[in-house]
């Protein structure tokens, strides 16, 4: 049971950090049809942003966790948006109206520039940093065995969840949410009602990297290392997730995040850890099987 | 005034020409309808009007403002509003939220009064607020999707066969509200349609386009009588 239970937290704070990426993916494809490979990337200059944040405020001397924690939270936000906002307006608009291809063939393109921009701007070595939340509970001790709970954990989960719950009411009650789901459904008829479409896809990348950046601010504070290499895996599994839940569905690319999350949490425990990322894929492709559409996914014939 | 001026407009998808220099006029206060055979070119040049697809030549006048290379939002910011072919709801959002959609470019503040004077046109609508646009009867996405173009206050309405697939009580009550508009709201509409008889009867002028081109136009009136018309568009033959 306290096994179970430990599995079960550290799946969950894992899969927030995938569902919070995936969001971007299921958006962007959403609305312009495309995948964003370079998204991976987004959330790697986060974690990048936000390890250079600590460090500045280390030599500040802003030492009071809350604070900094806000602090670095922001500055990752506003600063990696500005990031994801540039990549649509250099390499994605100009292609809007050109074939798939172009346009996947410069995602993946993107996504090599960016790798290979930070590792020239930060070095290729891994970057260590010192643990900002520390202690925790413990709780079921049975002999040997105790269930942690770290307040890391907690402080992801938190925080995560409150992104989750605003960025939900923002799709779903603002005229900025419904423009961006009038645009999902038919980017024409957007345009025809007056929305600046081009202005919206701008906005669903800004969201998309703000939201991965926390993901990456996360990942660095649970890790402790990164190096510019981190937003390959970790881009595949929240991809992976983005499908899972049903592309274009952001309710489904949280909960493929989670799922995700848990299944390699209990699988690297209970089964093999070498094998969790087959065990993933297997899952992906049998729930693609019987449900091509991923689990929250809209089919895409509707009544004209 | 002239709400609408269309001078020597040509457009194309791609290859595929599909207006050959289309010259339109629409007062103000009029009720324009513009007839044709299927693929003779009336959906495009609607769309043409906002700006998709963009006429390659020609000049597009609206109120007297050169809006031929406009953005379509822009287009629709300044007053036309389009109630394209197909309907085009947002289907999977509710009636009202359609109607929402519709009021983007109108000023908030009009927000309810339009809401209310929408739902006295198609009370059909306030019973069905909630429901997803996907989930209405044909009839119904029609009303809606003329009420969202209403709901932007637009000075210039383009509705693109508006009775098209409806019972003949339904573009009744279509073409009363058409009139209606018009008269009460002082809106001056630009309708294309199939149903010639209906649409020549409420319309003050008409157009008769073929492949691309404007080949016909008149009073409602004349254009009903017009022999040629006749046997083209209204008596069965299509
Ligand atoms: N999206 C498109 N891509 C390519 N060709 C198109 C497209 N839409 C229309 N066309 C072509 O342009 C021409 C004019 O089409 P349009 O839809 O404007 O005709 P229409 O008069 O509205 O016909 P209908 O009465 O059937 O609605 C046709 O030859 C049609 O095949
Ligand atoms: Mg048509």
């Amino acid at each position: 049971m306290g096994y179970f239970l430990q599995q079960l937290i550290n799946g969950l704070t894992l899969g927030m950090i995938y569902g919070l990426i995936a969001i971007g993916y299921t958006m962007v494809y959403g609305i312009i049809g495309m995948i964003n490979f370079a998204h991976g990337e987004i959330f790697m200059i986060g974690a990048f942003i936000a390890f250079i944040a600590f460090l500045a405020l280390g030599l500040i001397g802003i030492g009071w966790v809350p604070l900094a924690l806000l602090i670095v939270l922001v500055a990752t936000m506003l600063l990696t948006s500005a990031y994801g906002w540039a990549l649509e307006r250099v390499a994605y608009r100009p292609l809007r109206h050109s074939p798939r291809l172009a346009a996947l063939i410069t995602a993946i393109g993107m996504s090599i520039f960016l790798q290979n921009y930070v590792q020239l701007l930060q070095g290729a070595r891994v970057k260590p940093l010192q643990p900002v939340v520390t202690g925790g509970v413990r709780f079921f001790e049975t002999g040997e065995f105790a269930v942690a709970f770290s307040f890391l954990q907690m402080v992801i989960i938190v925080i995560t969840l409150g992104l989750m719950l605003g960025f939900t009411l923002l799709i779903n009650r603002t005229a900025l949410g419904r423009a961006q789901r009038a645009c999902q459904q038919d980017l024409g008829m957007a345009s025809l009602v007056g929305i600046n479409v081009d202005r919206t896809i701008a906005l669903t990348f800004v969201l998309g990297a703000s939201l991965a950046s926390v993901a990456g601010l996360m990942f660095l504070l649970n890790y402790g290392v990164i190096d510019f290499y981190i937003g390959f895996q970790a881009g595949i599994k929240a991809f992976t997730a983005a499908v899972l839940g049903g592309i274009g569905s952001i309710p489904g690319a949280m909960l493929g995040g989670l799922l995700i999350g848990l299944i390699e949490a209990f699988w690297s425990a209970y089964f093999s850890v070498e094998y969790k990322d087959v065990a993933t894929f297997a899952i992906l492709i049998l729930v693609l099987i019987f449900r091509p559409t991923g689990l929250l996914g809209k089919p895409d014939v509707e009544k004209v | 005034m002239t709400v609408l001026r269309v001078m020597d407009v040509h457009a194309a998808y791609g290859p595929i020409k599909a207006l050959h220099g289309v010259d339109v006029e629409v007062v103000e206060g009029e009720i324009v309808a513009l007839i044709g055979a299927n693929g003779a070119g009336k959906s495009t040049l609607l769309m043409t009007i906002c700006g998709n697809p963009r006429a390659s030549r020609g000049r597009i006048e609206f109120l007297g403002e050169d809006i031929t290379h406009l953005p379509t939002h822009e287009i629709v910011r300044r007053g036309v509003a389009q109630a394209p072919e197909g309907r085009r709801l947002f289907s999977f959002m509710s009636v009202v939220e359609n109607l929402q959609m519709g009021a983007v470019s109108a000023d908030p503040r009009h927000f309810d009064e339009d809401l209310e004077r929408v739902f006295t046109l198609y009370p059909i609508l306030r019973e069905r607020r909630d429901q997803r646009g996907g989930t209405l009867s044909g009839g119904e996405q029609q009303m809606l999707a003329i009420a969202r173009a209403l709901m932007g206050r637009p000075k210039l309405l383009l509705l693109d066969e508006p009775s098209l697939g409806l019972a003949p009580l339904l573009v009744k009550q279509i073409f009363g509200v058409i009139r209606e508009i018009n008269t009460r709201d002082r809106v001056t509409v630009f309708l294309v349609e199939q149903n010639a008889h209906h649409a020549l009867r409420v319309a003050h002028r008409g157009y008769v386009m073929a492949n691309g081109r404007i080949v016909l136009q008149g009073t409602g009136r004349n254009l009903l009588a017009d022999a040629e018309v006749r046997r083209a568009y209204l008596d069965g033959g299509r």
